[in-house]
């Protein structure tokens, strides 16, 4: 098969699909908005009530002035264009329950959340080049990849038991409530951290695969060149290409595995938050939440696609359909 | 190019036949736990006995009891009853609505199908359980909900197979020879593409079972799905939460046993699929 000639790409072309890619990004965000926005209005329960709370006597009066206020008599529409218009401000509006703004909410959550996925994030990176670079042989790489199983598999909530149950009860090695410490958070990123570890080796050995079986593999070591060389130098490259996709997957599992791992180990957090919100209905709060997770989502996505684009030479001159 | 030779091909086949039979095998002694649990356990799951609280594990009671006297492995038993019927059921709903959604996008005019496929996308972006969540955050907590909520998070997954499945299909030779001689299209769609799309699509249920009763465990873990005394796997464990320094073995057994479906689910899932694909290579 002849290649292609190499396409130099026009000047504009990079900052063109950037601009494309931004449109992308707020189209997106646009959609999670008013999905939202119409998920909550269409559903039943009047978010009087939720406010109130189940057990309050409150005259019709009160609820109607309480209507009033929070604008919830106004037709749909103006309702849609007036959530849109203070999005654009910035504004994610007030929680029912807590009766402060979300965004303060959220933006005294974050912070703790922030601190365990980076944390769970650095420990699956460690995890998963250690089992990598554990399946060497055949029977180690069958270990490798029945560990790798069992922490794909394992629910994080479990997970997260059974570590209590050893190292603070059993072993003693960390205290059983204490927050805000270095120490206190190893166990908790320990948890959110292997079933991603378990994700990441697992792409990254079956790309590692599939890159040293390619000719180019085969004409590094005919050349000469040896297998850390060849792992650091070439295979590598192709299997973190792969990996890479993986990633706004990954800050998924992160966050779902994080409402997880906050509840088992009393940690506050977004995660705590949005459990709260779920089960008290508190709809401006969930509403914030998705909206966080879809911008960030899109944002990442983005980044990965500007990694994509550097570590794979090809995507860049438009010899290779996207 | 080197060809592979038969025994070459095979041998990945063999060695996975083992798992493939272990996990069938544990798969089957959950349904006959889900049918008559009396057959594997004599004790009461719901019947308090205060004088045997909190015992270790031993032969009279394999996963210990818990702080009322009542056997873990009893409960776990019948609670596979809710635990699989919630995940059968999920994933009956998820594969049936991907089906109907892939399938049409895959017929659909252009259009169509792009709007479909680009909401499949973004939603094939997030992670199966933070979609269940979102989804009980629109719903409210509840059994009902929480089914609801890991179909709706799964058919992402089945609709886009569905979808490549059916293109492929209707470009095959024999649809177009087919519409060639005068089948109607409605019925090539159900004759050739349903069928040749349901293969694949029930090969990644059966992964997709276990992920749902992972889900559902986590989500009842979390309080979102039936409230107590019902005993499926994610409650029971969630009630050991509070009893880890002295009797671990509340929460570690049901836990266990979820994370061994879970295995299992995937190990016999994985070794349909490369017989599937090796039969259609």
């Amino acid at each position: 098969m002849r290649p292609d000639p190499p396409k130099r790409a026009t000047p504009g072309a990079p900052v063109r699909w950037l601009l494309g890619r931004l449109g992308g990004l707020l189209l997106v965000v646009w959609g999670a908005a008013t999905a939202g926005f119409l998920a909550l209005t269409l559903i039943p329960g009047d978010p009087v009530e939720v406010m109130l709370g189940v057990q309050a006597q409150v005259s019709e009066q009160l609820k109607a002035q309480i209507r009033a206020d929070w604008g919830l008599d106004d037709p749909p529409i103006a309702r849609y264009l007036q959530y849109l218009g203070r999005l654009a401000t910035g504004d994610l509006g007030e929680s029912y329950q807590l009766r402060q703004p979300v965004s303060s909410v959220i933006g005294q959550q974050l912070p703790a959340t922030l601190q365990l996925t980076a944390l769970a994030l650095a420990f699956a990176l460690v995890l998963a080049t250690i089992a990598t670079l554990a399946a060497r042989g055949r029977r180690s790489t069958r270990i490798v990849s029945l560990v790798e199983l069992t922490a794909v598999s394992s629910p994080t909530f479990w997970t997260g038991l059974v570590l209590i149950a050893v190292f603070v009860f059993q072993v003693g090695w960390f205290p059983i409530a204490e927050t805000g410490s270095l120490r206190a958070l190893v166990l908790p990123a320990l948890t959110l951290a292997l079933p991603v570890a378990g994700v990441i080796s697992q792409v990254l050995r079956q790309g590692l695969d599939a890159a040293s079986a390619r000719p180019f593999a085969t004409t590094a070591i005919a050349r000469g060149i040896g297998g850390g060389r060849l792992l650091l130098r070439h295979t590598l490259r192709h299997a973190a290409a792969d990996s890479v996709t993986l990633v706004g997957y990954l800050v998924g599992t992160l966050i779902g595995g994080a409402v997880l791992v906050e509840t088992v180990f009393a940690r506050p957090g977004l995660g705590r938050v949005t459990l709260r919100a779920i089960i008290d209905r508190d709809l401006p709060v969930v509403l914030g939440i998705i909206l966080l997770a879809a911008v960030t989502f899109a944002l990442i996505n983005l980044v990965v696609d500007v990694l994509y684009r550097w570590i794979d030479p090809r995507l860049r001159t438009g010899s290779v359909a996207t | 190019m080197t060809v592979p030779l038969g025994r070459t091909r095979l041998r990945p086949l063999r060695a996975g036949l083992a798992g493939a039979i272990a996990a069938s095998a544990f798969l089957l002694v959950l349904v006959v736990a889900a049918v008559a649990p009396a057959l594997l356990t004599g004790a009461d799951p719901i019947q308090t006995q205060v004088l045997q609280a909190l015992r270790a594990p031993s032969i009279e009671h394999p996963f210990g009891t818990d702080q009322t006297g009542r056997d873990v492995f009893a409960r776990v038993v019948y609670g596979t009853r809710y635990s699989l019927a919630i995940g059968v059921l999920a994933t009956t709903i998820a594969m049936t609505a991907g089906l109907l959604v892939g399938t049409l996008a895959g017929l659909a005019p252009r259009v169509i199908d792009g709007a479909i496929s680009r909401v499949i996308e973004v939603l094939m972006s997030f992670p199966e359980f933070l979609l269940a969540l979102l989804v009980i955050a629109i719903l409210g907590p509840g059994p009902v909900s929480l089914v609801i909520a890991i179909s709706l998070a799964a058919v992402p997954v089945y609709a886009r197979v569905a979808r490549v499945q059916t293109f492929t299909v209707r470009r095959s030779g024999y649809v177009r020879a087919a519409l060639i001689l005068g089948v109607p299209k409605w019925r090539s769609v159900l004759r050739h593409v349903v069928p040749n799309t349901l293969g694949p699509l029930l090969v990644m249920a059966t992964i997709g079972f276990g992920t749902a009763i992972a889900s559902a465990a986590g989500l009842s873990f979390l309080g979102l799905g039936p409230q107590p005394p019902t005993p499926g796997w994610g409650l029971i464990l969630s009630e050991g939460r509070n009893f880890l320094g002295t009797a671990w073995w509340i929460a570690v057994f049901p836990g266990l046993v979820v994370t061994v479906t879970v295995i299992s689910a995937s190990v016999l899932g994985r070794f349909l699929r490369a017989r599937g694909e090796g039969t259609a290579a």
